[in-house]
């Protein structure tokens, strides 16, 4: 269960997000659309408190996680992105093996059992239908990959770590048609297991893949909806336009 | 005539372009012309000869053995392959030992005489070795020259005797050297290191930005610190600390060169490594503290290692600076030109020994010769360096 | 114990070892400067800077030796400025992007890599010797000028490269040519770092000894130079020559610390100077 409640985040003096709220329903996909600028990675990389890392950023209002407000003090950060997986919009494998790109995630968080270690890397990257084409090549370096393997490669990472929730920004984006349907395609699995945050700009992509909708503007929340009612019968002119592509 | 103009211009640019190419070119002509001409010389000094007794089945000695019987530390012609027979020394000046001032009386003005004076003094001793002018060597002597080895390259390498000047034959076996500007040169990078790469991490991931503003400018500023200045302050406060800790008889030892060159090399270590770590891609640092990793094990694991070429990067830049650095080092280390047993002692390095030596060299001689060959070497290192440098950066480059 | 605790741990104590590391090394390095501050300050005098040296360096002043290193300065920057900066804008500007192109830029790295002794012997080789020009500021000036020349290469390219192709073009589309282009638009919105670079070169020129050992340097002269063949004193070369070998080390240890610490103001004002300019003038060129 995770929600966002009077949600305000400013870089410096610039207010990026404006006042969302926003329940996420559990074991689904929600896709977060809007132009460029709006504020839909701002929002996503609240849930792992990433934007932690970039000085000057002020956040006021409450993100709950399993009942927990992320954002209250003495919240053990580290174990929270644990439990909140994150893509990214470019595939960025670390500098090691694929092996070991599926196992760094376990490897610092305390698992030293290589057995264990071993037969999750397998589970993951079975789970992000990649084990067929890599099993021989495990020692391999992740840069040998294609764009696509490779993000596929993060997907498994990100889910060897066994969180319950997914945070994709944009993960097709840099890919080919072939590899962002496989994408898609695995998206679709996952979301028997895992609750789903996808940023997209692509309306077809939304539509796919997603169960609800949330259409940002100019770091508001403008609409959110099943994805059928946002892209069939939205409640709001603006959200109307965007989808139909009238501007953005 | 507009077009001719910038023709001209362009023509004008790509002439200057040229001149570090010439430049480059230019030191590797006349360094190795000096240089190489140490090689396939005697090593007598030149109109100088060494003689012996017609019957003596010596003819022919190296360097060392030559060097050796005039210290007297071959004392018999059996050592170096003759008879059963003690070795008697024969230097100009001993000519008075033979004969009375009235007997030479005149020999100033006439060399024919002295020439026929030594001539006999040889053909009287049958164990003597003369070294003496070749200008005094009569035309039909009862004497018979020795020959001695040339220089060659392997000597110069691994010859542990750097006597340049010694009579009557120099030593140039520049492995001392060699050794004395490893030792100093390594120690002061596993010295700098730790402190160079700790400071790094701190600057780029730990301090807060403001801090770092305020560092940044301190170490641009002791880069440009100049080296004697370095050198000064070994010579004054780090030179006697060491003799005092250590109880040593002097403080001027290889361990003194190597915290003045630590010093010095520093800045450079810290900048690039700190560079190189702050050109780790931000989606791959995020991607790590995504995956629950704490800042430490992303820096550790995943950022250092990013940057591990340009940090390989910096600490070879580092070390070709150290070999190369002339001042700081002759300074404080006492180059005494010995192959060293321990950091504690005086060493002298390749650069220190040019910057002490090329004054007193007469210009052309096998000293000045010698002293720009150990400039063919430090210009070699250096080349070496840099071209290493430069193929592990273009493979970073390759590898984003 | 729990994993993250123990994950927490290693963390403060990391950080805090880089911390502790990071304060000492700046702790020494700063001492360094603060001592030779400390110990030269008493002796910097008007007259320290003005007066000859008297009663074999061990009293007086060191003005032969600054006005030998000012005008060596000013021998090797006439040298290497102008063929720096024109090598510079050849090489970002006009070179082709092929072998020839990379082939110089492998060479001016190598160049400057090489130590400074060497730079030394070659210029005696050459200049002294070869040139005749015996040991003299012209010798010193173009031995140092070349040292200095890769230098002021390197940030005249990195300057060039900064600037934002649409300037180029917005220029192009105006009908200027290339070297108008080059001259009115590129070279005025690089000059604050070239200046910057210029300056630190200038730190760096004065501060070298090794270059000037066997090509310029005198070790006493109270008599200003004449010409461009004459020798001077300069002060890297004085600082050496009373730590190391002044006939009377103890009483001139003062001339010493007080020439030091000339030295470090010089490097201090060029670096202030360098950051004054990189920090305004750069300013004012992007509020353009
Ligand atoms: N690190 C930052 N510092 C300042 N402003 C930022 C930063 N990151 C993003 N912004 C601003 O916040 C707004 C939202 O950015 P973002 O969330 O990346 O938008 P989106 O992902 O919807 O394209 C943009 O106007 C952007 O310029
Ligand atoms: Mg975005």
């Amino acid at each position: 269960m995770i929600e966002a409640k009077n949600l305000n985040l400013y870089y410096g003096a610039f207010h990026a997000l404006k006042d969302i709220n926003l329940k996420v329903a559990e074991k689904s996909v929600t896709a977060l659309i809007g132009p460029s600028g709006c504020g839909k990675s701002t929002f996503l990389r609240t849930f792992n408190r990433m934007n932690d890392l970039i000085p000057g950023v002020k956040i006021e209002g409450d993100i709950i996680v399993d009942d927990e407000n992320i954002y209250q003090k003495g919240i053990d950060v580290d174990r929270l992105r644990k439990r909140v997986g994150m893509v990214f919009q470019k595939p960025n494998p670390f500098a090691k093996s694929i092996f070991e790109n599926v196992a760094y995630g376990m490897r610092v968080n305390g698992i030293s059992n290589e057995k264990v270690i071993k037969e999750a890397v397998e589970q993951s990257l079975k789970q992000s239908a990649l084990w067929d084409e890599v099993k021989d090549s495990l020692k391999k370096s992740a840069y040998a990959l294609s764009g696509g393997q490779q993000q596929r490669l993060c997907i498994a990472r990100a889910l060897a770590v066994e969180p319950t929730i997914l945070l994709m920004d944009e993960p097709a984006s840099a890919l080919d048609p072939i590899s962002t349907a496989k994408i898609e395609e695995l998206i679709h699995e996952l979301k028997k297991k895992y609750t789903i945050l996808i940023v997209t700009h692509n309306m077809q992509q939304a539509a796919r893949v997603s169960d609800f909708t949330a259409f940002f503007y100019m770091g508001s929340l403008i609409e959110y909806d099943l994805t059928k009612t946002i892209f069939t019968n939205p409640a709001k002119q603006q959200t109307q336009n965007y989808v139909t592509g009238r501007f953005g | 005539m507009k077009k001719i103009f910038e023709r001209i211009v362009e023509g004008f640019l790509f002439l200057s372009s040229t001149v570090t190419t010439i430049t480059v070119l230019l030191i590797i002509l006349f360094l190795f012309r000096e240089g190489t001409g140490l090689f396939g010389k005697s090593p007598t000094e030149e109109g100088f000869t060494v003689a012996v007794n017609k019957n003596n089945p010596v003819s022919e000695l190296n360097a060392e053995q030559v060097k050796n019987i005039f210290d007297a530390n071959i004392e018999n012609w059996k050592q170096v392959g003759g008879k059963n027979d003690s070795i008697l020394v024969f230097r100009m000046d001993d000519i008075f030992k033979f004969y009375t001032e009235e007997e030479l009386a005149g020999v100033d003005t006439n060399m024919t005489l002295l020439a026929s004076k030594i001539d006999e003094v040889i053909q009287k001793n049958p164990n003597i070795i003369a070294f003496i002018s070749s200008k005094n060597l009569p035309a039909n002597p009862s004497s018979k020259i020795i020959t001695i080895a040339k220089i060659n390259l392997s000597d110069f390498f691994r010859g542990e005797e750097w006597f340049p000047t010694s009579q009557p034959v120099a030593e140039f076996g520049i492995y001392p050297l060699i050794m004395g500007t490893l030792w100093v040169s390594f120690l002061a990078i596993l010295i700098a290191l730790p402190f160079g790469l700790a400071m790094a991490i701190y600057m780029a991931e730990i301090a807060a930005p403001g801090v770092r503003n305020i560092l940044k400018p301190l170490i641009e500023l002791l880069s440009g610190i100049p080296s004697v200045v370095y050198g000064f302050f070994g010579l004054i406060v780090i030179v006697p600390l060491l003799q005092k800790t250590f109880d040593l008889p002097v403080g001027e030892t290889g361990l003194a060169g190597s915290i003045v060159l630590a010093i010095m090399a520093l800045p450079t270590i810290i900048t690039v490594a700190e560079d190189s770590i702050r050109n780790t891609p931000v989606s791959v640092k995020e991607a790590s503290l995504a995956l629950g990793a704490s800042h430490w094990q992303t820096i550790w694991r995943i950022m250092i290692p990013y940057a591990s070429s340009g940090i390989t990067a910096a600490v070879i830049l580092g070390i070709g600076r150290a070999i190369g650095e002339t001042m700081a080092v002759l300074m404080v280390t006492g180059n005494a030109a010995v192959i060293p047993h321990t950091i504690l002692q005086p060493m002298r390095t390749i650069p220190a020994t040019i910057a002490a030596e090329l004054g007193e060299s007469a210009k052309g001689g096998m000293h000045y010769q010698a002293l720009f060959a150990l400039g063919c070497i430090l210009f070699i290192i250096t080349l070496v360096v840099n071209l290493t440098v430069e193929m592990i950066s273009k493979k970073r480059k390759q590898n984003r | 114990m729990n994993h993250s605790i123990i994950k927490k741990i290693t963390q403060a104590i990391a950080f805090n070892i880089f911390r502790i590391m990071s304060v000492i090394l700046v702790a020494i390095l700063f001492s360094i400067l603060a001592f030779i501050v400390y110990r030269g300050a008493s002796y910097i005098t008007w007259d320290f800077i003005t007066k000859m040296p008297e009663e074999g360096m061990t009293k007086g002043g060191i003005f032969p030796a600054i006005v030998g290193t000012l005008s060596l300065v000013a021998g090797s920057m006439i040298v290497a400025f102008p063929l720096g900066v024109c090598s510079g804008i050849y090489i970002n500007e006009y070179a082709p992007e092929n072998g020839f192109k990379r082939f110089i830029k492998l060479m001016t790295n190598n160049l400057a890599g090489v130590p400074s002794i060497v730079f030394g012997l070659f210029g005696m080789s050459l200049f002294v010797n070869t040139l005749k020009f015996g040991d003299s500021i012209i010798a010193g000036s173009l031995t140092l000028g070349l040292l200095a020349l890769p230098v002021i290469i390197r940030v005249t390219e990195e300057a060039l490269k900064s600037i934002d192709k649409t300037y180029r073009e917005a220029s192009y589309a105006l009908g200027a040519t290339k070297l108008q282009t080059i001259v009115k638009v590129v070279l005025p919105m690089s000059m604050p770092n070239i200046l910057t670079g210029l300056i630190l070169s200038i730190g760096r020129v004065s501060g070298e000894t090794a270059p000037i050992l066997f090509t310029v340097a005198a070790y006493f002269l109270p008599k200003l130079p004449t010409s461009i063949f004459d020798q001077v004193m300069a002060l890297p070369y004085h600082l050496y020559v009373l730590s190391t070998s002044g006939t009377n080390m103890e009483e001139s240890r003062g001339m010493a610390y007080g020439t030091a610490l000339v030295l470090i103001i010089i490097v201090l004002i060029l670096n202030l100077i360098a950051n004054i300019i990189r920090h305004f003038l750069m300013k004012k060129i992007k509020h353009k």
